[in-house]
């Protein structure tokens, strides 16, 4: 079977427009999560929001073009720079992973607008950047960024393609915020993953992309190999996380099983890590089921709110740059234990050898997805 | 790489669903909600979760049903894929807060928001634990899906892939779905 390495990413997030000002800003423990108005006579929400000002100027600096959703304007300027550092050619394939692309273009509509099905979004990326294949978007609710990794993996190694461009975004909009807040979902403060006194999500916003190739050049200044993927269902509950962590466990055994790799090898996880008390819960379950309770782990939502189809490429890429700089960072908001039980979360920035990456995620519809990385 | 065999194959649309090149049920009513409730208690399916589901589940719901039925499925993964993902229940959620008089957001109608739900309720009826994933596509694409598929069977993550073309969009719809085995 063919190896995959991840060589190169980017990320557009409200704690920068490049990987090195996010891996900076994370350093020094800013969080992009504020208070801000999205529903017109509803009260704030905290939530992960890049400022538009500032993307609009960042977008001014590199393109011309202006007929662009927001989101697009995201997906471009994360994109941008890949594409510069990395050839597209008539085997590479483009994956988009996302959930809502461009839903607030459905507000007030009577007919969908073209710009609502992702198909349209994809292409329309694929079109500016000029790629030659059918581009593929990944789907699975909150799986879906690290699915994209174990897409452009799997359809590499079944000869598909020589290399893939995987971009992952979503937005903060009402449509989502409102969804999340009828499922008394939303915290009603900055999000304190598997703290005690945790009580709910803040969502987020982010475009992210990583290049996937089978054939290195030597030139690289990064390399990731994508060792193991699984995504298994829990079977249980559409709208609710197993109580047991069925899905979870079995993905991340199943990833660690095609990596060949052991819990005690596994040097940091990169967990989901929403805030929920269940989701919070199922995952302790499901880690301690595997073994893996000591392994250092954290939750990037303090940082980023819950970036939906965003985030678990977003949190690969910081899990990636951990590993780069050899330091761990805490989990932002965690003071006590909330789950019951053991769990290694990270509390301060501390310097570590990582080798060993173990990246997962749960969503809607009882998905789950893990991805096993080693540094290169 | 190994030939996969389809062993099932069951397309539903203009009111029939058909197993196999056999038409288990038909109707004259053109409506898909109307069609789907027929079809439910024709064919004694006997799970009333099925009446909670949007119209996409439902109907990636019925073609599973006809192949799957009893057997032991704990090593079948799913990989569906379709062009309008959640969008038939997006819009009528997205009607729900449209206007600040009419501002009724339902979880009950969010959840169905995401196109992998209707996977999620297929792999709950039959116990499935088992590799899932949803694609987003401009057209169906067999290769694709199967190329997918094929890689989940010769890493050995399952036995079989039920693989499936799930479009639904108000009154347009169409299902083609498939079980593959090596």
């Amino acid at each position: 079977m063919k190896e995959i390495y991840i060589t190169d990413y980017n990320c557009v997030t409200p704690l920068g427009f490049d990987a090195e000002l996010n891996w900076k800003a994370l350093l020094e423990g800013k969080s992009g999560v504020a208070l801000h108005k999205v529903i017109d006579n509803h009260e704030a929400f905290f939530v992960s929001k890049i400022d538009s000002e500032k993307l609009e100027e960042e977008f001014n600096k590199h393109f011309d073009n202006q007929n662009f959703t927001r989101l697009e304007k995201m997906f471009l300027l994360s994109l941008k720079p890949l594409v510069e550092r990395n050839p597209i050619s008539d085997e590479t394939a483009f994956i988009l992973s996302t959930t809502k692309g461009n839903i607030s273009l459905l507000k007030n509509e009577n007919t969908l607008p073209e710009g609502v099905y992702l198909s349209n979004l994809a292409q329309k990326l694929a079109d500016f950047f000029g790629f030659k294949t059918q581009p593929i978007v990944v789907s699975n609710a909150c799986v879906s960024g690290v699915m994209a990794i174990s897409v452009a993996k799997n359809m590499i190694q079944a000869g598909k393609y020589k290399d893939a461009f995987v971009v992952a975004g979503d937005e903060i909009s009402e449509f989502v915020i409102s969804g999340f807040n009828s499922f008394q979902a939303i915290g009603s403060e900055p999000c304190k993953p598997y703290d005690k006194n945790r009580n709910g999500i803040n969502l987020g916003e982010a475009t992210a992309s990583v290049y996937i190739t089978s054939e290195l050049n030597q030139n690289e200044k990064l390399k990731f190999k994508v060792l193991g993927d699984s995504a298994i269902n829990d079977a249980n509950h559409i709208s609710g996380p197993s109580r047991t962590g069925d899905g979870l466990f079995a993905s991340v055994q199943n990833a660690m099983k095609e990596a060949k790799v052991s819990s005690e090898q596994i040097d940091f996880i990169s967990a989901h890590g929403t805030a929920t008390l269940y989701n919070d819960e199922m995952e302790a379950i499901a880690f301690n089921r595997m073994d893996l309770q000591n392994v250092p782990l954290n939750s990037m939502k303090g940082y980023y709110g819950h970036c939906l189809g965003a985030s678990g490429l977003l949190e690969s890429i910081i899990a990636m740059e951990s590993a780069l700089n050899n330091t761990l960072i805490p989990s932002k908001n965690f003071e006590e234990m909330g789950v019951s039980q053991d769990l290694n979360i990270i509390r301060e920035n501390q310097s570590a050898e990582i080798k060993y990456i173990l990246k997962t995620a749960s969503g809607f519809g009882g998905c789950n997805a893990a991805v096993v990385l080693e540094k290169y | 790489m190994n030939t996969m065999k389809k062993t099932d194959i069951c397309t539903i649309k203009n009111s029939k669903i058909i197993l196999n090149n056999e038409i288990v049920f038909e109707t004259t009513t053109e409506n898909f909600s109307d069609f789907a409730k027929e079809a439910y208690k024709c064919l004694e399916l006997n799970y009333p979760k099925f009446h909670k589901m949007d119209n996409l589940s439902k109907l990636a719901f019925l073609a599973s049903e006809m192949i799957l039925k009893d057997e032991d499925h704990s090593r079948t993964a799913l990989v569906f894929a379709n062009k309008s993902s959640s969008l038939d229940t997006d819009f009528k959620y997205q009607e729900s807060i449209n206007s600040q008089e009419n501002y009724f957001p339902s979880p009950a109608v969010f959840v169905y928001t995401l196109p992998n739900i209707c996977v999620g309720e297929i792999s709950i009826k039959h116990k499935m634990q088992t590799e899932n994933a949803f694609f987003v596509l401009d057209e169906f694409d067999e290769e694709f899906l199967n190329s997918y598929a094929a890689q989940i069977l010769e890493s050995r993550k399952a036995e079989k892939v039920l693989c499936g073309w799930v479009e639904l969009y108000q009154e347009s719809y169409k299902a083609f779905v498939y079980l593959l085995t090596l």
